[in-house]
């Protein structure tokens, strides 16, 4: 199987809260890319499987939400709001920052792996701003020195 | 995870169990948890639906529309399963409360869900969480998994004989799938295009069955206007407008953050004095009251109160309760610019006035600020975004054109500014590689 028997079990089980088949799929495609770092062409094959449907009809829904990807990315997705409370309060300093740090551009990913970079819309920070995800982490009130630190203590962290 | 903030000011019923720790279920019981439900099936659907008409209780996902006349509107008797939906895709810039609410007070959420359902008679609902939300996807799984536990939901609740499930669900990045009909087509595995109306989702709504769909922050006023009673709950507010609402502060404050406060405070009062008034000693620009989709009111139009009617009143809206404050050194045309790349990015394409708008819009702007406008560019954005409103197929088109048309009216000679290659005047080194058009 491509993903784990955990995960595959899990899906089978959260099927049953909903009265057709292919309800549970935007949830399912987003758990088997946590898993798998990207929706690669075997994942989908899966999920088409799992929700008995073409696998052209999945991939017309993942093309839909911004979170899914067929691409691998790095280990750390790096994602920055640039979205209007963010900017007045500097996101596009804070974008600007963590492209140069880690030498990529708009939705590229560092050589080792480690990192990618996004620009993305609103997640919900406002009142904090401004903020930016790793992954699914919240980094709020952001300067210049909190996102080295940030990315330093991921950088150790996966080093572990 | 977000700090929380407080005022003297501040009316706490929503926000009441913040950072007590509620997410716990045994927490919650300790504040009154489910006692409201209880109460709720006493009272029967005809009860629930008379207080929660009596609260004036109006939706805060956007519409403000009135919630009990919107759970009346769902026929007695169905042949299809009727569904409680639960918005929590939230994801209109300047928005930050339903987080809070799912953090903290998951439980309330429950509730909301089940006495929403009680009142049409239905016997499950689904609690929609945003994707980039998973934190609170997991303390909302817990949380359900732990009412079960209890017999909270499940078979027979409270030895009522009535059964009711609650499930969790999570969306995948997509703004436009708050929208009501999209949601539902989201739910129900497929891209999130909206559908046609009528019929309304209370007549035909997931799978075919009729359906109440309510905003996080709605569901979780139910249970306190079920304990507190409708008429206490009105009283909060203004007439028509009942309650209170988190308010979500940002932008160009001393102290953002999420504050309750009576549908009726004064919006110059909320930045002055709540939000700790516009920061490093600078003059208030513009604020936009609800949302990036609502229209844009100048510095001297925040003499208001803000509720649903006196926005409406004052040519904007309360929208969302996303209060974004701009000071005045920001460059309108930029804030312009940036609203339009954000419905431009999330316009879902179904419909060509939006589709093609915002992306016509957003080149325009993106020129303009870039120091490429030509005089008449500044009516052709008017113009272009004007008949955009009301002809799309869904409300994102309205979304994207309210705000560029009160930006253009209103700061007008910002637009001016830019003209002929001239520099941003609010930005030092943006004058960029876009040559200027003859
Ligand atoms: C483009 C668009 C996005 C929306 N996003 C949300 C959202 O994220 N959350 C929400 O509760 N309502 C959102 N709405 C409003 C919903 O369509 C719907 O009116 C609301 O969930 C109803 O709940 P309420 O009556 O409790 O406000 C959106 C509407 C539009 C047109
Ligand atoms: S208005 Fe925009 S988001 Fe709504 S249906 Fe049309 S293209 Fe899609
Ligand atoms: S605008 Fe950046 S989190 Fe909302």
């Amino acid at each position: 199987m491509v993903v784990s028997e955990q995960l595959d079990a899990f899906f089978t089980e959260k099927m049953k809260d909903y009265p057709t088949q292919r309800s549970f799929l935007v949830p399912m495609l987003l758990y088997t890319q946590d898993e798998l770092g990207y929706l690669s062409d075997e994942a989908i094959a899966y999920v088409a499987q799992k929700v008995n449907l073409d696998e052209l009809e999945i991939r017309n829904v993942i093309s839909y939400y911004s979170m899914l990807t067929t691409k691998p990315r790095g280990r750390y997705n790096v994602q920055v709001c640039r979205n209007i409370c963010c900017m007045l309060r500097g996101s596009d300093e804070i974008g600007a920052h963590v492209k140069q740090r880690l030498g990529i551009a708009h939705k590229g990913t560092t050589a080792d792996g480690m990192f990618s970079f996004e620009e993305v819309e609103c997640i919900g920070a406002c009142g904090w701003a401004p903020a930016m995800q790793v992954n699914y982490d919240f980094h709020e009130n952001l300067t210049a020195g909190r996102v080295d630190e940030i990315l330093d203590q991921y950088r150790s962290k996966s080093s572990l | 995870m977000a700090d929380l903030v407080s005022h003297p000011d501040e009316v706490r019923v929503v926000s009441k169990r913040f950072g007590q720790g509620a997410a716990d279920l045994d927490r919650y019981l300790a504040f009154d948890g489910y006692k409201a439900v209880q109460k709720a099936l006493s009272l029967g659907f005809d009860g629930i639906i008379k207080e929660v008409k009596e609260s004036n209780l109006r939706g805060r996902g956007g519409a403000g529309f009135p919630t009990g006349m919107k759970w009346s509107f769902v026929p007695k008797e169905s042949a299809k399963p009727k569904y409680v939906l639960c918005n929590g895709d939230e994801s209109e810039p300047g928005t930050c409360k339903d987080r809070l609410i799912l953090e903290h007070d998951p439980h309330s959420v429950i509730e909301g869900v089940v006495i929403g359902g009680l009142s049409i008679k239905a016997k499950v609902g689904y609690i929609y969480i945003r994707g980039e939300y998973r934190y609170l996807v997991d303390i909302m799984r817990k949380a359900i998994a732990d009412a079960y536990a209890r017999g909270f939901l499940g078979k027979n609740i409270f030895g009522s004989g009535v059964d009711f499930d609650v499930y969790w669900h999570t969306g995948a990045g997509a703004y436009e799938v708050g929208e009501e009909s999209a949601l539902m087509e989201s739910l129900e595995g497929k891209r999130g295009v909206p559908r046609i109306r009528p019929p309304f989702p209370a007549v035909v709504g997931l799978w075919g069955g009729p359906t109440i769909i309510n905003n996080v922050e709605t569901l979780a006023s139910v249970p306190h206007i079920i304990l507190g009673g409708g008429q206490w709950f009105a009283e909060l507010g203004t007439p028509k407008n009942g309650g209170t609402r988190l308010f979500c502060l940002s932008g160009h404050v001393n102290r953002p953050g999420v504050y309750e406060l009576p549908l009726g405070y004064n919006l110059r009062k909320m930045i002055d004095e709540v939000a700790g008034g516009v920061w490093k000693g600078h003059k208030l620009k513009a604020v936009t009251p609800g949302g990036s989709s609502t229209p844009v009111l100048t510095a001297d139009e925040v003499d208001v109160g803000m509720d649903f009617d006196q926005l409406m009143k004052a040519g904007s809206m309360l929208g969302s309760g996303g209060v974004v404050v701009l000071d005045d050194q920001t460059c309108m045309v930029k804030y312009a610019q940036r609203i339009m790349m954000f419905y431009q990015h999330e316009s879902c394409g179904w419909c060509i006035p939006c589709r093609e708008g915002t992306d016509w819009l957003k080149k325009t702007l993106n020129r303009f600020h870039a120091g490429g406008g030509v005089k008449k560019d500044i009516d052709n954005i008017q113009y272009l975004a004007e008949n955009m409103l009301g002809r799309t197929f869904c409300p994102l088109g309205d979304a994207a054109a309210m705000p560029t048309i009160s930006i253009v009216k209103k700061f007008r000679k910002e637009f001016e500014d830019h003209l002929e290659g001239r520099p941003c005047p609010y930005e030092k080194g943006v004058v960029e590689q876009l040559p200027v058009l003859a």
